[in-house]
C-alpha cells in the first residue's frame, strides 16, 4: 500500500489547561479527522495531552533560513530589550 | 458459585481476549505506522478488559483458577466467544469490518451493563465503555473511508461485509443463562441492544456506500463452544508457552 498521496500534517498538543499547544511532530493522514485520530494514537498514548491541533504542513509558511542574518542577528546587540537593568528591592521573591 | 454469572463473564471475557489477540497479530504489519500503533493500542485495551473480566470470572468460579488459567489453559470447546471475533484478519478491510461490527455491539452492551446490579460488572463496564467509544469511532471512520474510497477499497470492504455478515446474528445469542441474569438485572436484554446496533450499522454502511447482503444464512456456535477452525490456530499460538512450560512466569 502506498501513502504517497496522503498529505503531511503537523501536530500540536496542549498538555494541560492553561498551557498553549506545542508542536510535537508530524504524521501522514488522508484528511483532518484521520490526522487527529492518528495524532491521538501516536502522540497521546502516555497521557501527554488533552487537546490536539493538526495543520497541513503545506499550509505552514516559514521564514527563510537564508535570511537569518538580517532577521535575527540585529536583536543580539540590543541587550536593553531584556528587563535586566532593574534593581529588585529586598523582600521581593519569585523574580 | 453462580454458574450463570460465570458463563456470562466467559462470554464477555473471551470476546475481548480473542478479538484482542486477532488485532495483536497486526503488530508490525499495519498499513501505515500510525495505524499499526492504533491497532496495537486497541488490542491492548481488549487484553486489559479480558484480564479484568476473567479475573472476576475466576473469583466467581472460586475453584482456585486465576485469569491466566482461564485464558491459557482451557480447551477450545470451553471458550465462549462469538464466531465473529475469531475470524481471520485477511486484509485490513476485513479486520476493520470485523472490528466495526463488533464495536457497534459492544458499545450499547457496555452502556447497559453500567446499570447492572452486579457492582463489579458495572464498574468493569464503566471503565471499558470509554475505550469502546473510541474503538467504535476508529473502526467506523475506516469502514466509511474504505467503502466510500477507491474502486479497489470499496470492492474489498464489500467483500468483508459479505463474508462477515453471517456471523453477526450470533452477537445477540440468548439462552437460559441470560434469562436468569436478566431476572436479577445483572445482564441486560439484548433486544434493545440489537436495535441500537442496527441503527449504527445501517448509518455507517450507508455512508460507506456498502450494501448489506440479502442472503439470510446465519452461522453460530461460539457461545456454546462450537467454534470455527480458526480458534484452534489462535489457541495454539496463545497457549503454546503455558503448555510447553507449565507455570512459567515472566
Amino acid at each position: 500500500m502506498s501513502n504517497a498521496n496522503w498529505p503531511l500534517w503537523e501536530v500540536f498538543i496542549r498538555s494541560k489547561q492553561g498551557l498553549s499547544h506545542k508542536h510535537v511532530g508530524s504524521l501522514r493522514a488522508a484528511d483532518a479527522e484521520m490526522a487527529v485520530a492518528n495524532a491521538r494514537d501516536v502522540y497521546t498514548r502516555r497521557s501527554e495531552g488533552i487537546s490536539i491541533w493538526v495543520v497541513q504542513s503545506n499550509d505552514v509558511f516559514a521564514s527563510d533560513p537564508n535570511e537569518s542574518q538580517e532577521l535575527y542577528e540585529p536583536a543580539d546587540s540590543k541587550i536593553y530589550r531584556h528587563p535586566t537593568f532593574y534593581e529588585v528591592p529586598d523582600g521581593i521573591s519569585h523574580m | 458459585m453462580n454458574n450463570n454469572l460465570f458463563e456470562y463473564l466467559l462470554r464477555l471475557g473471551d470476546d475481548s481476549l480473542i478479538i484482542g489477540h486477532r488485532l495483536s497479530e497486526w503488530c508490525g504489519h499495519g498499513p501505515i505506522l500510525e495505524e499499526d500503533i492504533a491497532m496495537t493500542n486497541i488490542a491492548l485495551d481488549f487484553i486489559g478488559q479480558a484480564t479484568s473480566i476473567l479475573e472476576y470470572a475466576a473469583k466467581v468460579e472460586d475453584k482456585g483458577r486465576d485469569a491466566d488459567a482461564l485464558a491459557f489453559l482451557r480447551y477450545e470447546r470451553e471458550y465462549r466467544n462469538v464466531l465473529l471475533v475469531e475470524q481471520a484478519n485477511e486484509d485490513f478491510g476485513v479486520t476493520m469490518m470485523r472490528q466495526f461490527l463488533f464495536d457497534a455491539f459492544r458499545k450499547p452492551l457496555y452502556e447497559a451493563l453500567t446499570k447492572s446490579t452486579d457492582a463489579q460488572l458495572a464498574a468493569i463496564a464503566e471503565k471499558s465503555l470509554k475505550e469502546t467509544k473510541y474503538h467504535l469511532k476508529h473502526s467506523s471512520e475506516w469502514v466509511i473511508r474504505l467503502g466510500d474510497g477507491t474502486e479497489e477499497s470499496h470492492k474489498r470492504a464489500q467483500y468483508a461485509l459479505d463474508t462477515l455478515w453471517r456471523y453477526t446474528h450470533e452477537l445477540f445469542f440468548e439462552n437460559e443463562v441470560d434469562q436468569a441474569l436478566q431476572a436479577e438485572n445483572i445482564a441486560p436484554s439484548l433486544a434493545p441492544i440489537r436495535a441500537e446496533w442496527e441503527k449504527t450499522v445501517n448509518a455507517v454502511l450507508e455512508e460507506a456506500t456498502l450494501t448489506i447482503p440479502q442472503n439470510g444464512w446465519k452461522q453460530q456456535g461460539g457461545r456454546t463452544g462450537l467454534h470455527s477452525e480458526n480458534l484452534g490456530y489462535i489457541l495454539a499460538e496463545l497457549q503454546y508457552m503455558q503448555r510447553a512450560y507449565p507455570g512459567n512466569k515472566w
